[in-house]
Formats: C-alpha cells, sequence, structure tokens
C-alpha cells in the first residue's frame, strides 16, 4: 500500500506523468500483482480521454494485459460506487480526483490573441509560449489525479477487488454513465445538506472511544485550515507566475530601446533585456516547482482529510444506530416483546461496529503515516529546487553584471 | 590648448588679408570666424560691394571691442561655463584655407569635441557638490499643513559662502527654483531637470493625515524625487553656479512664496493657456529654409542652418522615439511593482496559514517543519517587499525621471524653433521696411528717408541679435546635448548594474533562508 503511494507520490509531485525514478524505489515488497496505469490521454474539447491501461496477474481478470478508455464522469461514478457501499464503511476511500479545468488557460490564451495587435511578434511568442506551458502542465496535472485514485484503489487489499473496479477496467464499452441529471442532482445536493445536518447533530455524540473522539477533534480542524493553506498557496503561486510574466513586457520594451540606441548604450540595454530573460524562466520555474510541492500537496490532503472525516461519519452514524438498538433491546426486554428479534438486530450492529471501528483504526493510522511521508518529501523537495533556482539566479545575475562592469 | 592671446588688440582693418589671430574665442564669437573668412572667400572668388565687407569687419571691431577687459569676459564665461577660459582650438585659418565647407562643420569639428570634453571633465573634477533631502517634517496643521524637507549640502565650489551648509525647504520652494532656471536658461539652449510632479492627492493626504503614516510611502517617494531632482541640476556646469540655485541651498530661512507654481493659481493657468498656444505653433511653424530673399549675410548662415537643421531634425526624431518607448518601458516596469507588491502580500498571507496549519497538525516534527516553513515564508515576504522597493526606486522612477528630462530636452528645441521663428520674423520686418524705403524714395519723399533709415538700421540690428541668439541657442543645444548623452550612458550604466545587483542580493538572502530550512525538512521523523 505504502509503496503503491509513494510511487503514485512521485508521479503527482512530477506532474510529468513519467514513470521511472530509479531514486525513488519503493519497499522491497512491491506488489506487482495489478498495475494500473494511464498510459495516454487526448484532450477533446471540453473532454479528456483517457487511457486506463492494466497488467495484471489475478485470476479474476480475463486477460493478463489491456486497456480502456475512460472519461472523467466514470471515475466520479466508480468513487461514488465505493462511498456509497456500507462493506467500505470503514475506509478511507480515496478521493475521487477534480473535473478537468481548462477553462482558465483557454480564457487566456483566447485574450491573448485578441491582444495580438497591440504587441510585438517576440513579445506574443513569448506569452503564448507560456499559456502553452501552462495548458500543457494543467493537462499533465489531470491526468497525473485520475492516475493517482486508480493506483490506490488497485493497491488496496480491500478495495481492489470490488467488483466494479474490475468492471471499470476491463469493460471495453462505455459504462453508460451520463452525468447526473437535475433529478440526481438535486437528491445529491439534499444528501449532503442532509449529512451535514447530521454531522451538526453527531458532533454532540460523544464517543467512547478516546481515539475516534481525538480524530474527531484534529480532522474537524486540520481540514479547515488546510483549505485556507491550500487556497492561499495557490494565489500566493499565481501572484509568482504574475511576476514572472510581468518580465516579458519589460524586455520587449528594452529591446526595442536598444534598436534606437547608440551602440554602448544598445550593449547595456540588450545585456540588461538578456538577463531579464533568463531571470523570468527561472522565476517561471520556481513557480510552477512551488504549485508542484507545496499547493499540490495541500490540496491533495485537503481531500484526503475529507475522505478521512467522511468515515468518522460512517462510524458515528453506525454507532448512533447501534446505540439505538441497545435502547430497542431494552425496551422489548421490559414488555417482553419480540425480545429474540432485538438481540438479533443488536448483536449485528455490535459485529459490524467492531468490525469497521478495527478497520477504521488501521485506516486512520495509515493515512496519518502516508500524510507524514508525503509532506516530508515534498518539503524537501520543495526546498532543494527553490535553493537550486536561487543559486542559478545568483550565478546569472553575477555573470551579467561582471559583464557590464567591462562594458567600456 | 592654444596660446591665449591678449584681448584687446586686434588689427583686423577693412582688406586686411591675415588671418585673424587665435583670439579668446568663445562659441559666441564664432561669427568673427565666419565673417572673417567669408570676407576671404569672397576674395579669392568675386568681388563684391566694398561696402558688404565693411559691415561685416565693423561688426567684428565691435565684437571684439566689447570684449575687451579680460576679467569681465573670464568671469561671466566662468558664470555661465564655469570654465577659466575657453579656447577653440582651430587650425591655422588661413584665407585659402577657409571654404564654406568646413564653416557648418564647426560644431562637429572633432578636435572642438575632444576640447570641449576635456574642459567638462576637468571641470567635474575639479569642484565637488554632495546634497541630501532628509528628514521630512510635518508643519503646522490642517488646510495650511506643508512638509518641510532638510537639504543638507556640502560642496567646494567658490560660489557658496561655505563649503557646508543646512536649510529647510518646502516643495513649493523647488518648484519655484526650476521656475527661475526656466526662466534664465531656457532661452540659452539648456536642458533643465524637472522638479518631481505635483500631486493633489499627495498633498491631501499630507494635509489630512493625523498620524504620520498614512502619508509615509507618499512623502518618502517625494523626498526621493527631490533630491534626485537636485542631485541631477548640480551635476549641470552651468546650473550649478546659477545664484538661485545658490541661495536656494544656502539661503537660511524661508525663501519668498513662489505662489505661481500653485496647481490653481492665476499664473498657473496662464501657464496652460501658453503651452497650448505652444503646441498650436509647434505644430504649424515649420522652419523653411527655401526662402528665396535671403540676403548674402545669411546665405552662410543659410548653409549652416541646413547643415544643423538635418542633424536638428534627426535629434528631433530619435528625442520623439526614445519619448515614446521610455514611457511605455516605464509603464512595464510599474506592472511588475504592483504584481511583486501583490506576491508579497500573498506570501504574507500564506505563511499565517501555514502557521496555523502548523499548530494544528498533530505529528510533533512535522508540526514543527511546518511552523518553520511559517517563518521561511514570513521573511520572503520581506524580501519581495524590498525587492518592489528596488524595482520602483532602481528601475522605474529612474526611467520616469528620464522621460521628465526628455520632455525638458524637446522644451528645448521648441525654444529654439521660437527663436528661429522671432528671427525670421524680424528680417521680414526688415525687408519690408527696406520696401518702404524704396517707395519713398521712388515717390521723392526725401523728408521721409531720413526716418525710414533710422528704421531700417534699428531692425538691422534687431535682425542681428535675434540671428546670434538663434546661433547661440543651437550651439547650445548641440553641446547640451552630447553632454545629456554622456551623461545617460554613465546613469543607465550605474542603475542597470545597480538593479541586477539588488536582484542577487535578494536571491543570495533566499539561498540563505532556504539552507537553513532544508535539514529540518529532512528531520521529518
Amino acid at each position: 500500500m505504502m509503496d503503491g503511494m509513494d510511487e503514485s507520490n512521485d508521479l503527482l509531485a512530477d506532474g510529468s506523468g513519467s514513470k521511472e525514478k530509479p531514486e525513488e524505489t519503493v519497499d522491497l515488497s512491491t506488489d506487482t500483482t495489478l498495475l494500473v496505469d494511464i498510459s495516454d490521454a487526448l484532450s477533446e474539447k471540453d473532454k479528456v480521454k483517457f487511457t486506463v491501461h492494466t497488467k495484471t496477474t489475478l485470476p479474476a481478470f480475463r486477460q493478463s494485459e489491456f486497456a480502456v478508455v475512460r472519461q472523467h464522469e466514470e471515475f466520479v461514478w466508480l468513487h461514488d460506487r465505493f462511498e456509497e457501499s456500507e462493506e467500505y464503511a470503514g475506509i478511507v476511500i480515496p478521493p475521487a480526483p477534480p473535473k478537468p479545468d481548462f477553462d482558465a488557460s483557454r480564457e487566456k490564451l483566447q485574450k491573448l490573441g485578441e491582444g495580438e495587435g497591440t504587441m510585438t511578434k517576440e513579445e506574443f511568442q513569448k506569452m503564448k509560449q507560456e499559456l502553452e506551458a501552462e495548458y500543457l502542465a494543467t493537462f499533465k496535472k489531470t491526468v497525473a489525479m485520475h492516475e493517482v485514485f486508480l493506483q490506490r484503489l488497485a493497491n488496496h487489499p480491500v478495495l481492489r477487488i470490488d467488483i466494479n473496479f474490475k468492471i471499470f477496467l476491463e469493460y471495453e464499452q462505455e459504462l453508460g454513465v451520463r452525468g447526473k441529471n437535475n433529478k440526481e442532482r438535486l437528491s445529491g445536493f439534499f444528501t449532503r445538506v442532509s449529512q451535514s445536518v447530521d454531522e451538526v447533530l453527531l458532533s454532540n455524540q460523544k464517543d467512547k472511544d478516546d481515539f475516534f473522539e481525538g480524530q474527531k477533534t484534529f480532522l474537524v480542524e486540520y481540514f479547515n485550515r488546510i483549505k485556507d493553506a491550500t487556497g492561499k498557496a495557490d494565489r500566493m503561486t499565481k501572484s509568482h507566475k504574475n511576476v514572472a510574466d510581468s518580465y516579458i513586457k519589460i524586455s520587449t520594451c528594452l529591446v526595442q530601446l536598444a534598436t534606437s540606441e547608440n551602440t554602448e548604450l544598445e550593449k547595456l540595454v540588450n545585456k540588461l533585456a538578456e538577463t531579464l530573460e533568463r531571470v523570468r524562466k527561472l522565476e517561471g520555474r520556481i513557480a510552477s516547482d512551488e504549485d508542484l510541492k507545496l499547493s499540490d500537496t495541500l490540496r491533495y490532503y485537503m481531500r484526503d482529510t475529507s475522505a478521512a472525516k467522511n468515515l468518522l461519519y460512517r462510524r458515528l452514524r453506525l454507532l448512533a444506530n447501534f446505540e439505538a438498538a441497545s435502547k430497542v433491546v431494552e425496551k422489548a426486554r421490559a414488555k417482553n416483546k419480540d425480545v429474540q428479534q432485538a438481540e438479533d438486530a443488536h448483536q449485528q450492529l455490535a459485529e459490524k461496529l467492531d468490525r469497521l471501528t478495527d478497520t477504521a483504526k488501521q485506516e486512520l493510522t495509515d493515512f496519518k503515516a502516508r500524510r507524514i511521508t508525503h509532506f516530508r518529501k515534498n518539503m524537501v523537495d520543495l526546498a532543494e529546487l527553490e535553493l537550486k533556482h536561487a543559486k542559478a539566479q545568483v550565478q546569472l545575475l553575477r555573470n551579467a553584471i561582471t559583464a557590464l562592469k567591462e562594458m567600456s | 590648448m592654444a596660446t591665449v592671446g591678449s584681448g584687446g588688440d586686434c588689427s583686423i582693418g577693412s582688406g586686411g588679408r591675415d588671418p585673424p589671430p587665435p583670439l579668446l574665442f568663445d562659441e559666441e564669437n564664432e561669427e568673427d570666424m565666419f565673417s572673417s573668412s567669408h570676407e576671404s572667400l569672397k576674395v579669392n572668388q568675386m568681388d563684391h560691394g566694398e561696402e558688404k565687407d565693411d559691415d561685416i569687419f565693423a561688426e567684428a571691431k565691435e565684437e571684439l571691442s566689447l570684449d575687451s577687459p579680460e576679467n569681465d569676459w573670464s568671469q561671466s564665461t566662468a558664470k555661465t561655463e564655469g570654465l577659466p577660459q575657453k579656447v577653440a582650438v582651430l587650425p591655422s585659418v588661413t584665407a585659402a584655407s577657409v571654404t564654406s565647407q568646413s564653416l557648418p562643420k564647426q560644431p562637429k569639428n572633432g578636435v572642438k569635441d575632444i576640447s570641449d570634453d576635456l574642459d567638462e571633465e576637468e571641470e567635474a573634477n575639479k569642484y565637488s557638490i554632495e546634497i541630501s533631502v532628509t528628514d521630512p517634517k510635518k508643519i503646522g496643521d490642517g488646510m495650511n499643513a506643508y512638509m518641510a524637507y532638510k537639504v543638507i549640502t556640502k560642496t567646494n565650489i567658490p560660489d557658496f559662502r561655505n563649503s557646508e551648509m543646512e536649510v529647510y525647504r518646502r516643495f513649493s520652494d523647488f518648484l519655484g527654483l526650476h521656475e527661475k532656471l526656466v526662466e534664465k536658461h531656457l532661452h540659452q539652449g539648456r536642458i533643465i531637470p524637472p522638479p518631481p510632479e505635483k500631486s493633489v492627492i499627495g498633498m491631501t493626504k499630507i494635509k489630512m493625515s493625523k498620524e504620520e503614516s498614512s502619508s509615509t510611502e507618499f512623502v518618502e517617494q517625494r523626498r526621493a524625487a527631490l533630491e534626485r531632482f537636485l542631485c541631477c541640476v548640480a551635476k549641470h556646469p552651468a546650473l550649478q553656479t546659477d545664484p538661485s540655485f545658490v541661495d536656494f541651498l544656502e539661503l537660511e530661512g524661508d525663501l519668498p512664496r513662489a505662489t505661481s507654481t500653485s496647481a490653481l493659481s492665476g499664473a498657473g493657468v496662464l501657464r496652460l493657456f501658453n503651452r497650448v498656444g505652444d503646441s498650436l505653433g509647434k505644430m504649424t511653424y515649420k522652419m523653411d529654409e527655401s526662402d528665396q530673399n535671403l540676403s548674402w549675410s545669411c546665405v552662410i548662415y543659410y548653409l549652416q542652418c541646413s547643415e544643423d537643421y538635418e542633424w536638428f531634425e534627426e535629434k528631433q526624431q530619435q528625442v520623439e522615439s526614445l519619448d515614446i518607448q521610455l514611457k511605455k518601458l516605464h509603464s512595464s516596469i510599474e506592472t511588475l511593482v504592483i504584481n511583486r507588491k501583490e506576491l508579497a502580500q500573498n506570501t504574507g498571507l500564506f505563511a499565517n496559514s501555514a502557521a496555523a496549519l502548523g499548530s494544528v497538525e498533530e505529528h510533533t516534527s512535522l508540526s514543527r517543519v511546518l511552523s518553520q516553513l511559517a517563518e521561511v515564508e514570513d521573511k520572503i515576504d520581506l524580501l519581495h517587499v524590498n525587492q518592489a522597493d528596488s524595482d520602483y526606486y532602481i528601475l522605474s522612477e529612474f526611467v520616469k525621471d528620464y522621460v521628465g528630462l526628455i520632455q525638458a530636452v524637446k522644451d528645448v528645441f521648441h525654444e529654439r524653433v521660437k527663436l528661429y521663428k522671432a528671427w525670421k520674423d524680424d528680417e521680414a520686418t526688415l525687408t519690408k521696411k527696406r520696401e518702404a524705403k524704396v517707395r519713398l524714395e521712388l515717390t521723392h519723399k526725401a523728408d521721409k528717408i531720413g526716418s525710414a533709415n533710422q528704421e531700417i538700421a534699428e531692425w538691422e540690428h534687431r535682425v542681428e541679435k535675434s540671428q546670434e541668439e538663434f546661433q547661440a541657442i543651437s550651439k547650445s543645444i548641440i553641446k547640451e546635448l552630447k553632454r545629456f548623452e554622456r551623461q545617460r550612458l554613465k546613469d543607465f550604466r550605474r542603475a542597470i548594474i545597480s538593479y541586477l545587483e539588488s536582484l542577487m542580493e535578494n536571491q543570495q538572502q533566499l539561498i540563505k533562508y532556504w539552507e537553513t530550512f532544508l535539514p529540518e525538512t529532512k528531520a521529518i521523523a
């Protein structure tokens, strides 16, 4: 499980979809019985088509290697099947990948096209390149997100044998999962509302188990703060990109200025333009690295925390039902009517609760371990990359200053 | 440098073929050179009426005699040029060697240029002046409140009474100084650095704010701008010894209020109208060189003008395009400043968020690292603010100053056009007077001829004067532009290197922060 997570962490961090990362070799117990990856992706107008490729030694599957094409809605369908199933109530269900969103990039590209007349050819080219790179990065990220989701499922001992998962991986036709129609969306909305109302009611429900009580307090607070941190990190990285992009216009103006100057001044100004262009590229890299290592990590764990909260909610629900059943038993015994029935029901719920409690404890411990490993790795990567880029900039600037001082 | 002959003894008689001795020539006296070589030209090529020669030589004699007392002359040049004595190093001027071709090239004569540069550099090395504007203080309350700035000067220029002085000045004093400098120096063809802009918003901030904080940023920007203005004036060899400038720096106590500088005064409005009128004038009046009625004495000048004319046209176009490009550059730098300030703010917000997250995190070492990340980002916030300031002061304000200077260059070009127009107008009037006289002669109105002759003499004198002024300003502008270009190269170089150094320093600081953070991250259990 952990191994698979590490691998997918790399992919998440890398965002390039590259599979080879020898230095990140995972643990000894590599489980190759079910390997899932997204081998290809196609962006078509509004839709992205993912090619889900599976390699397996499990007998449950018809073939040992195969691939199908899936769209985002089908991933969401799969997630919902897990989330709604009572069988997996005690498991932290891997969060569904976010919907591919190219609107922002597309809008920017369009605006650029409209403003083409007002800028020089070089400036236009540079900005176009930047936007295309942004588009590509968004694309790679969405592929990585979808892949991580599947890989977590494939590595989970219980979730991987689910029938719906098998269908998802194997069934060649479209799953016929249309997007929710209005009625379903509305009912989904109400379910969520009632869930949160329930959560409030249940928050008054004291969990006799200290572990879970503590986890509940922690996760609720943690979720709020990580959500805030994710938003702020996003804004910071965006500002950083804006700063980098502002150098484009400055370099363009400097080059124009240089062309009408006498030789000495021309050299100076051109040197500045060239240096700022390089600075820009570095700042752009910093912004995208921060996005990957910092914002994306925070974002992923925000979602995972939400999934963990859902687990707690399910447990509390079950606990409430169990306590209600206990009362029914008491009443039945008092009236001496339907006692057996009540006791059976009570017994069932007791077993369910025990099973869920055990699984949940393990899942929550795993969640914490996963979180810590992931954060550690990305913090280290972040710090190393920041250092690398800062050193590169110092070098670049030092050379430029020396060159300028030597000019006349 | 050529030897300096003593002033008074000029033996240029009419018909003299001797080359004029290398006298104490200043640019202003160059027409002497022209007239004498003109004379020799004519001697070589054609015979004209003696009287014309006489007129010219009469002029020459007149010029020289006016300048005979050496002391006065050198002092006046010291005042205007700040130089002990300026000598035009001319190759031996023989009648034959001086051709019309070399005349127009005078301003571009390489030898002359070098001596120019040498003189100026010597000048720069001889005296030094350091000015700083500090310690802004709010004086008064409410609507009458204003900021007073301490101006500290250290110098060894002899025109100043002391070598160190300290005075308090308010913003309108600076504007008043600029106005006086413009009055005295613009028509002499000097580029006068513009003062910082008036700002109604800033003025309101100062008057209305109860405490210092809300106007601090504006006051700091203004203080820096005022300092740059004074330093720019001080760098100019002619302006640095101007008595108004000297008074500004050393006169204790308040200067008389420059009331005409306020934005809403009657004088201000009048200035606005004049500006508009001028611009209209600029658009419609073009220097037309094809006037056929030029007299002989104007032919030489025509030749000179046509060479200069091209030079000036070219320069004007260069200045125009420089103006446009600098303005674009300035606007793009302003965007950078805004974006960087936003980045600083967002970094600070993230730092708070990360700290909050860290305090809730249950795993102790991760919690500690998150707190440290928050600290690092907080420091980076300040770094970004620092860098935004560098972006602003080293680049943005620098480019803006140059946009202002370019406007001053355009102003001086415009002044030249005005003087040209005045000269041509005077010439036209002179022609009319002469025609009137001819008509009088034809109609035998002998009694009126006397006064007509008087008027003609008067106008001839006026034409001479306006011609001189025009030539003087042309020469001065050429010199000023050269100085301007040299200064510009130095300034740009300094600013570019300074900016890159600021970027580098900030990156080095970043390295320190991340280097302390990295081992902590690795220590997460």
